[in-house]
This record gives C-alpha cells, structure tokens and sequence, in this order.
C-alpha cells in the first residue's frame, strides 16, 4: 500500500527539482544585501554588550533562514524549521532586548510577516475563572500573529502545588498553537534559569517544542562598564575619568550584594548618579557649561550609600540602595 | 445551475479561497480596520443582523488570526453562511467599509418570489428563503 505512494511522490519530488538545472547558482551576498538582515544583527552586536553565544546562535539562525530561501529560490522545498526558543538567565541579561531584536531578524527573513513583538505574562494568558483561560489566551495569540509573542517568567504558567490552576490550560493552547501554526509565530519563553529548567521538566510537550534553548549569562565587570557608558551616550551623558573609576568601584561592591540584576542595576545606578549631578549643579550655582551638564562626576557616584555601609545591614536596604 | 447568494463584496465571483480570504482580510488589515466574523443561517438579502462570532477583533495584525477565528467559526457552522466584515473608523461612518461571504452551504435552495395583489391590481413582491421553512438550525445541512 504504502509502496506506491512513495514512489509517486518521490516521482514528483525529482520532476520539481530537475525544473531548475542542477549548476544554477545564487549568490549568497546578493541574498544577504537583499534581505537587509545584515544592519539588524550589526546593530544587535553593536549595540549589546557580550552575549557572546547568543549573538552566535542568532548568526546561525539567521543563516539557516537565509539559506533556506535561497534553497525555496531554486525550488529545493523544505518544511520551514521551526523556531520557538526559551531564553533563561539572570535578571537584566538582555532577554527582553534580544527577543525584540529577534522579531525584526525574524521578519527580514522573511520568518514572520509583520516582525511586532507581543510581550505578556502570566496575568494576559491566564484567566480567573472556569472558561475563562481559553479566549483570553486565545486572544493574545492571535495579536501575536505574524510576530513573536514573548512570555515572561513562563514557569509562573505552570503551578505544580495547585492542579486546577488554570495555567495548565493556557499552556495547552499554547502548545496547541506552538504545533499547528508555526509558520503563523514564534513564541520565545523567558525566565530564570532554574525555575525554567523546573517548568520544562514537568512540561515536557513544551520542552520537546522549542528547539533553541538560549541562555543568557551574567556580565562581566568590563562588560557591565561597557553597557554602563553605552547607556551614558544614548542619554548624552558621560562620566569623567574618575567617575568611570569609582563606577566601577561601585559595580564591584554591587555586585557582591544581593538581589543585583546586572544590566538593570546599571540603569538604576546611573539614574540615581543624574539625581545627584542635577542636585550638585544646582547645589552650586552661578553658570554652569554644556560640559558641566554632560558629565557626571566622581562625586555623584561616591555619594551612593553602598559606598558608606560596609557590611549592608540588612538585605532589603541593599536591595534599594 | 445552484443558487449562489450574492451579497456582500466579490459576491458575483467563484467563492473566494482561503488564500484569496487571507489576502483581502490583510488589505482591511492594513489599513487599520477591525475585523468582524458573522454566521447566519438565515440569508435575506434584508437580514443585515447575523449572528456574531466572538467579539470583533481590534489589536490584530496578520490576517492569520482572522483566518483562524473563521475555520474556528466553520468547525461550528459548516453550513451556515459566514461573512467577515471590517469597519473603517476613520470616516465616522455607521456602517462598514467591506463585507464579504466566506462560507457558503452546499445546498442552498434560494429564494422564492412572492405576490401579493393588493388595491387598485397593484402588485407587491417579496422574497421569501426556503431554508427558513424549517426551524434554526435545521436550514442546511450536508
């Protein structure tokens, strides 16, 4: 029964291919201008700091898709591959950015048709009584079509100690969808390591879906510093040579302490540095120059409270400081 | 030849295919008009209310979803008539700017044309839709 069948379809498999003559060729960097997919992932290295493996898998992905196309060019069909990914890592590592950045690859390669990123968590999937899971979650897929929809901290979907927790039923629409209509989204899940590890293993129709796990690791001191001024230019900021070294002093008491989220606590640093600087200009008086604006002092930096206590007292004034 | 309905937009051409559907519902889509899915089983022409299928749909943008809320809504009704409308809220009108059918039963048998004689031999028409002899529901089947 099965015998013919095949035969037919490999038949036609070679008639399709032989339509276009075996030493035709493409060219890959006409390809690769064409799709423009060069300026996004340029900027993506540029404008990240580290990430190195999960610049490199990105490139390997962007590869794959472009060669895919070249592959359709010619009329080589293959199932599109599919791309649902889980980021894990630390808080502040660049999850939310790279999934961004992932849409816009995605879309010049033609992956997903509009390339918008949808972000969601817990509260838009989850519904809070009977029926009420299934069209909420429904919903959120059908905005996220044509784009990536991006669940933050998906483990919270899975709660192991309460077994009617509705969760359980948007994670199966979502798998449902994550099967059926991947040539319609791409679902990037994203969390802390661990706790996605855990949400995988006791969901393993999930884990089986998703076919690149990315994690993103902690930064360096270098790094961090890197990120620190790359934030200072975006806002037309700069530090002064003192100041970048008592930031980096600052970095290395931080990130001893608890509850430090690396890149978000840069931001968060440096958004209470611009406080002290405004108070300190002001504070003085008389005129003050466009250098004077621009730079952020020693000073401001010394003046954090992580400077004066020496052993935080406890963990939650670490945390605010 | 079967009775076609024709109402709507693309009404007088073959019923359109999924990938035709998915094309127009894309144009609606771009030019940012929502997008409504509706089901009746009861066609006169003057029928303008039909059912709803769900909530219309405001934050889409790839006509994929759409499609998807129209095989949902066929799974449901295979025989009844679903149209998709979209509204264009740009121009503060009251109707919508597009509708067409996507669904059509196999085994519609139209319309018959009433007469009432009335005064004066003055001569009334109406239209009259065999399906809606039987109760809702019941109308079309396979």
């Amino acid at each position: 029964m099965i015998g013919p069948t095949q035969a037919g379809e490999l038949g036609s498999m070679t008639n399709s291919v032989s339509e276009i003559a075996d030493d035709s060729v493409v060219n890959v960097s006409d390809t690769l201008k064409e799709s423009q997919v060069m300026e996004v992932l340029h900027q993506l290295d540029q404008e990240l700091v580290g990430l190195k493996s999960v610049k490199t898998r990105i490139l390997e992905i962007a590869a794959l898709l472009l060669v895919d196309r070249m592959r359709r060019g010619l009329g080589l069909t293959s199932r599109p591959p599919a791309l649902h990914m889980s980021f894990t890592g630390q808080p502040g590592t660049g999850k939310t950015t790279v999934a961004l950045r992932m849409a816009a690859i995605l879309h010049r390669l033609q992956y997903v048709r509009k390339g918008h990123l949808v972000a969601v968590t817990r509260d838009d999937l989850v519904g809070q009584y009977i029926g009420h899971t299934a069209p909420k979650t429904k919903e959120v897929l059908k905005r996220a079509m044509g784009g990536v929809l991006f669940i933050d901290e998906a483990y919270y979907l899975y709660r192991q100690e309460n077994e009617r927790d509705y969760g359980q039923e948007a994670i199966e629409i979502l798998l449902q969808v994550m099967e059926n209509q991947r040539d319609d989204l791409v679902v990037i899940l994203a969390g802390y390591k661990d706790r996605m590890d855990t949400f995988f293993q006791s969901n393993p129709g999930i884990s089986s879906r998703i076919a690149h796990h990315l994690d993103f690791p902690d930064y360096t001191l270098e790094e961090l510093l890197a990120i620190a001024q790359l934030m200072l230019a975006e806002q037309m900021y700069r530090f002064s040579p003192e100041a970048l070294q008592a930031f980096e002093a600052y970095l290395k008491r931080r990130m001893l302490m608890p509850r430090f989220s690396n890149a978000r606590s840069v931001r968060n640093a440096l958004d209470r540095a611009r406080l002290r600087h405004a108070n300190r200009l002001l504070a003085k008086g008389g005129n003050v120059s466009k250098i004077d604006l621009m730079t952020i002092e020693a000073e401001d930096i010394l003046a954090s409270r992580i400077f004066h206590d020496e052993i935080p007292d406890s963990e939650q004034q670490a945390a605010i400081k | 030849m079967a009775f076609h309905l024709t109402q709507g937009t693309f009404s007088f051409l073959p019923p359109l295919t999924d990938d035709e559907i998915y094309k127009q519902v894309q144009y609606c889509l771009d030019h940012d008009w929502p997008i409504n899915v509706e089901f009746t089983d009861d066609p006169h022409p003057r029928n303008s209310y039909w059912e709803m299928w769900g909530l219309p749909m405001f934050d889409v943008k790839d006509a994929a979803a759409v499609l998807y809320e129209i095989n949902e809504c066929r799974k449901a009704y295979p025989h009844h008539y679903i149209r998709v409308g979209a509204y264009d809220r740009s121009k503060g009108r009251q109707t919508i700017a597009i509708s067409f059918i996507v669904n059509r039963p196999t085994n519609d048998p139209g319309f018959a044309l009433g007469r009432q004689e009335a005064h004066d031999r003055v001569m009334r028409y109406s239209l009259h839709s065999y399906a809606t002899d039987k109760p809702k529901g019941e109308r079309f089947t396979d």
